[in-house]
């Protein structure tokens, strides 16, 4: 490995930009891909990615030559908009599964350092909060308010990023309204199917807590086996996870969290 | 966090320290599990940096083959030829340190030029 190699990886993790180190096994040869804004195309790029998307180190083969590539993601983060009592179970669950959270509510009685010890608070308007944020491929969004005054917002600013997930908490009915109002902000139907809602993996949850299982269930989905509204990743490697993934099909007539909305 | 999360967390600490000791003039190899069969101890990713006085930081086996690792390490550090080194972990290695079962694993080692 070269001095420069290992520095630029540095600089790459500081700066929270994934960064995929492609080390050719047989002779030693390396370079860094940054497998979401690199120019180039080909097999070696798409590798690159579907790695660093499975959050995988992996030996590939391309053209013959067997590469390594090492994958430097930055952490996951999650934020989550409202201070509400779903929070509260979804935060620790969160933060066990490897998040740094993040909870914005601009009232300041919700988002308060007694009702979230320990969490990072945002008093911030929700699009300032979660532009200000620059959530990337590695950051859920989670709007649980069922105000739009404070939801929308939000959404707004989650839709113009690449979070890799996106959901909203609200009945069907709401959830209608909210995309009604969203494409009338301009928002075509390929960003509002983005969006997770109703929220949740379909597990008939009740309680905040299952609701917020439900919401961890299908963010996980989300980060394993691809965005909502797309099938599971078919090239999973062998052995992992998703090949035991629930597919959520004609589930979805049963909203998790109905009983919240 | 994820095992591979924290794999890179680790990894980017242990990356850290080997910069930290090449700048302060030492002999560095940096020894990477790039695949594994079988129940392996660490996951590809993994790696072990060794200096010229052997001291090391980071695991690419959980104990088992860090001594084999570290000797070509050092030979590695002289010729700056970096190797593929394959391990099968015995199941009575395996049993030391603490696996159910035994397994392959293989590690890339190179100098930090």
């Amino acid at each position: 490995m070269q001095s420069a190699t290992l520095a630029q990886i540095q600089t790459d993790r500081d700066g929270k930009t994934p960064v995929v180190r492609a080390l050719d096994l047989e002779d030693g040869n390396e370079h860094l891909i940054r497998p979401f804004d690199d120019d180039s195309v080909g097999a070696l790029l798409q590798a690159a990615q579907n790695a660093a998307l499975a959050d995988k180190s992996q030996v590939v083969e391309i053209d013959g030559k067997r590469i390594f590539l090492q994958v430097f993601n930055p952490p996951l983060r999650m934020i989550v908009v409202g201070a509400v009592h779903i929070s509260q179970a979804l935060v620790p669950m969160a933060q066990i599964a490897g998040y740094d959270v993040t909870v914005v509510d601009p009232r300041r009685a919700f988002g308060s350092d007694i009702r979230f010890p320990g969490v990072t608070l945002s008093n911030d308007w929700p699009d300032v909060a979660v532009t200000e944020l620059k959530p990337d491929r590695r950051t859920a969004i989670v709007t649980l308010t069922h105000d739009p005054k404070i939801d929308d917002p939000a959404l707004n600013a989650a839709l113009t990023s690449t979070a890799f997930y996106i959901g909203s908490l609200g009945s069907r009915k709401t959830h209608a309204a909210r995309l009604a109002r969203l494409s009338k902000a301009g928002f075509d139907e390929a960003a509002q199917a983005r969006i997770d809602g109703p929220i949740g993996l379909a597990i008939g949850a009740k309680s905040p807590a299952e609701i917020a299982i439900s919401i961890m269930a299908k963010i996980t989905q989300a980060l394993r086996q691809g965005p909502v509204g797309e099938s599971p990743a078919g090239d999973a490697p062998a052995g992992d996870a998703s090949a035991t993934g629930v597919k959520e099909t004609a589930d979805r007539t049963t909203p998790a969290a109905s009983a919240g909305a | 966090m994820t095992d591979s999360s924290l794999v890179q967390q680790e990894e980017a600490d242990i990356l850290r320290q080997a910069a930290d000791w090449k700048a302060q003039g030492r002999s560095v190899a940096i020894a990477t599990v790039v695949s594994t069969w079988g129940s392996a101890p660490r996951p590809a990713g993994s790696q072990l940096v060794v200096d010229g006085e052997m001291n090391m930081i980071g695991s690419v086996s959980g104990g088992c083959v860090e001594s084999a690792v570290v000797h070509e390490a050092l030979e590695i550090m002289e010729s700056g030829e970096p190797k593929l080194l394959e391990f099968g972990v015995s199941n009575s290695a395996a049993w030391d340190v603490g696996l159910a079962c035994g397994g392959k694993i293989q590690v890339f080692v190179e100098r930090l030029n």
